[in-house]
């Protein structure tokens, strides 16, 4: 099974009755795979804050419980996180966090082990699927042990890798009591002061815990080499797979906080001791900061994750013999894909000219050529706040000719504030929902627009017309982005009105199954003046050859919009 | 046994996490250790993507290197050689000849290279090409382009044919399986004249 499927089967044997998460690659598997288990509870929350919390008060009423998310995630449920650490848990409580090393599918490269050392907070980081299974159990125990939420790091090689795993029994289920304690969950001034210590102390007792922990351990070389590896998580296989049994490893799974005395005796064995560690030295650090004299990123990048490859470089190990042809091949990004709603949208924004601030989310492809209709993508949410904070700064000129869009999740994971700040403030800003009725780009997860939850059934919808109308937005339009004559005279409407206001262009994501694709279009090509305009638009479907544009039925469903481009009426058939 | 290093590349879209959950369970039914990798999310969207499968008696890194593949399918005909270094030399590439234009061909900012599979053989690395688009639609599914790409791979395994038709069995669901066992078995009888 993939690493996160064992996260999600892990967590499920351990115990855990409640997950709340937010979708982020590369984490969504783990809650996706956990909703298939009827006997607990599991959610989609509109942000990781949100998720944090909620099960923050599923371990308070006594389950146990876990959130997860990507790195970036982390950031949103920090609030929660640090002061967490303080409070402690009742049931045991689980936070799964996901980091994207090479940034596969990411705005950032950020390494979660700070947090950890941060919040102080334990962390533990499985290499393999086994591992993920395993670990997320012990998290549980060391959760409750401890009285403290457990950190559990995945990355994209451990988390979308998939290798044998070994279950074990359900553990019973935990239903401690929940009983009223304000010292220790009433984070007043008062009360935190005297959490502090205790923190400090459980901090000691988790370190010598990890001193004899199974969840780290020495694998003694067969004496061929005699320098040593400290190392964990995925960088643990690579040094396995370039070094075999050769050299002695200490593999760590608890990496806040870390061993001390195991360090120091590991290093006294060897002749000569390297970290390997993606990402930042913290490893490094803290042995360099323990009096332990190592080498690691005089050796290995900070950037770009690792591979057998990086290792034996490093080593100065031979390259391996392999074959190139000098042949150049063209780059294959990502795109919008064929009939996608956004596209339509994007056509307009760009042919006005816009400015227009992104998000995070499928329409962060928006920027791709030849459309190139982004001009800014920061972070979840940063859009609508962003627009705003760019028409307070530029006044008049500027909010005639800038737009933000984002997405329907992504609105409702951290856009509303946003708008609120628009309305309460007041600025000109125009800020367009692109509402696809789905979570895109992480796979398809519903949020509290699309009126499902995660397990498919009916649940609660928001409407985003009566939601934008409550904050004070009196300007609220909904487009079909199908439709570019009605997009193109919405657009220049609202951006020339001076209040506040919001076009909700909606239409499903092309790619949900209830969503029929039509019949494929076609270039008669006696028609076709070769004039390109429809090669503009960055439709997958369309290219040009023998001086005519053609249409590729496989790829093509049908949406039409393409006929509303070309001046000649050279695309024929579709429909039904 | 030495480890043995599979890559899977294509376009988004193509069904290439099918055919690597197909390799994974027949390998793992053959005993062997296997690691299956591939990267989700934004390389769905009709991006370049690939699927690392390593098996053997114990198989440790997850991802396959630089002259490290002993065979690379390719659902598509420039992704074999977008990852041709990967190629161990004395490699196979399996490469279905369909051509599918990324946005920098289609918008004009780059050319479709058409010569690579003569590029690839002139420099002896042995390529097993046919159009499998036609092969599916001949099974009833241009979906199943992945198992018949399938059926050309399973010519360099010594894994019996009944057990590759086993595992299509487990992977594809009910309704597909017939489609798929035809579009295996124009696959594994495909010999290039």
């Amino acid at each position: 099974m993939i690493g996160n499927e064992a996260v999600a089967r892990g967590l499920y044997d351990g115990g855990c009755a409640v997950i709340s998460s937010y979708p982020g690659t590369p984490s969504t598997e783990i809650t996706e795979c956990f909703a298939k288990f009827d006997d607990a509870y599991c959610e989609w929350a509109p942000n990781e804050k949100v998720a944090t919390e909620s099960a923050f008060g599923a371990s308070l009423r006594g389950k146990r419980s876990a959130c997860c998310m990507k790195h970036v995630g982390l950031n949103v449920a920090a609030d929660p996180l640090f002061t967490m650490s303080y409070t402690g848990v009742n049931g045991g409580m689980v936070i799964c966090v996901a980091d994207d090393p090479g940034m596969h599918s990411s705005q950032n490269e950020q390494d979660s082990r700070h947090y950890a050392v941060a919040s102080k907070i334990p962390m533990l980081e499985p290499s393999d699927s086994q591992e993920a299974y395993d670990f997320a159990r012990a998290a549980f125990e060391i959760s409750e042990e401890f009285d403290t939420p457990v950190l559990l790091k995945m990355c994209t090689r451990v988390a979308h890798s998939q290798s044998i795993v070994e279950t074990r029994d359900k553990a019973c289920d935990v239903e401690k009591p929940y009983e009223k304690l304000p010292q220790k969950y009433i984070m007043s001034p008062a009360n935190a002061i005297r959490r502090h210590p205790f923190v400090e102390e459980r901090c000691r007792k988790i370190a010598e815990m990890s001193e004899t922990s199974p969840l780290n351990r020495v694998e003694k070389g067969d004496g061929s080499r005699d320098f040593g590896v400290i190392t964990s998580s995925t960088s643990y296989q690579y040094i396995k797979e370039v070094f075999g049994d050769s050299v002695s490893v200490l593999k760590l799974g608890i990496v806040n906080p870390l061993p001390e005395k195991l360090i120091k005796d590991f290093a006294s064995s060897v002749s000569k001791v390297y970290v390997v560690e993606e990402l930042d030295p913290v490893i490094e650090s803290f042995c360099k900061n323990i009096g332990v004299d190592v080498e690691g990123k005089n050796l290995f990048s900070v950037t770009g994750e690792f591979s057998q490859k990086t290792i034996a470089k490093a080593f100065g190990l031979e390259d391996k013999e392999n074959v190139s042809i000098d042949t150049e091949i063209p780059v294959r990004p990502p795109m919008m894909c064929s009939g996608c709603p956004h596209r339509g949208l994007f056509y307009v924004l760009a042919k006005n000219k816009l400015t227009v601030l992104g998000d995070i989310g499928c329409y962060t492809l928006g920027s791709a050529p030849p459309l190139n209709a982004l001009d800014m993508t920061l972070c979840m949410g940063a859009s609508v706040s962003g627009l705003h904070g760019f028409n307070v700064a530029g006044g008049k000129e500027t909010e005639k000719k800038t737009v933000c869009v984002i997405g329907d999740s992504t609105f409702m994971h951290s856009g509303i504030t946003g708008l609120v700040n628009v309305a309460y403030n007041m600025s000109n800003s125009t800020v367009i929902i692109l509402d696809n009725s789905i979570t895109g780009m992480t796979g398809h997860q519903q949020n509290p627009s699309t009126g499902y939850n995660i397990k498919g059934d009916p649940a609660g919808k928001v409407s985003l017309e009566k939601l934008c109308a409550s904050i004070g937005i009196n300007s609220v339009r909904v487009v079909d982005p199908y439709n570019l004559e009605e997009c193109d005279r919405v657009v220049k409407e609202e951006i020339e009105k001076d209040e506040p206001s919001v076009i909700i262009s909606r239409r499903p994501c092309v790619l949900l199954k209830y969503v029929k694709p039509k019949k494929p279009l076609s270039v008669n090509p006696d028609k076709c003046k070769a004039c390109k305009r429809c090669m503009k638009f960055g439709c997958p479907s369309i290219s040009f050859k023998d001086n005519h544009a053609v249409v590729d039925p496989t790829l093509c469903v049908g949406c039409g919009v393409c006929t509303q481009l070309c001046p000649f009426d050279a695309f024929e058939g579709g429909e039904d | 046994m030495k480890t043995k290093n599979i890559m899977i590349v294509g376009v988004g879209g193509q069904g290439s996490l099918l055919a690597s959950k197909l390799l994974g369970r027949l390998l793992v039914d053959e005993g062997y250790d296997v690691k299956v990798s591939e990267v989700h999310g934004m390389s769905q969207r009709g991006g370049s993507v690939v699927t690392y499968v390593r098996f053997g008696d114990k198989v440790y890194s997850p991802i396959i290197e630089d002259g490290e593949a002993d065979c690379i399918v390719s659902f598509e005909k420039i992704e074999a050689a977008r990852y041709l270094d990967k190629l161990k030399k004395g490699g196979t590439i399996v490469v279905n000849t369909q051509q599918i234009d990324p946005m920098p061909v289609i918008i004009g900012a780059a050319k479709y290279p058409e010569d690579v599979i003569e590029r690839m053989e002139e420099k002896g690395v042995h390529v097993d090409y046919l159009d499998a688009l036609k092969f599916a639609n001949e099974a009833g599914s241009s979906k199943a382009v992945n198992i018949v790409l399938m059926g050309v791979l399973a010519k360099y395994f010594d894994i019996a044919y009944d057990k590759w038709i086993a595992a299509i069995e487990k992977c594809v669901k009910p309704q597909f399986v017939d489609i798929n066992k035809k579009a295996f078995e124009l696959g594994y009888n495909y010999t290039r004249s």
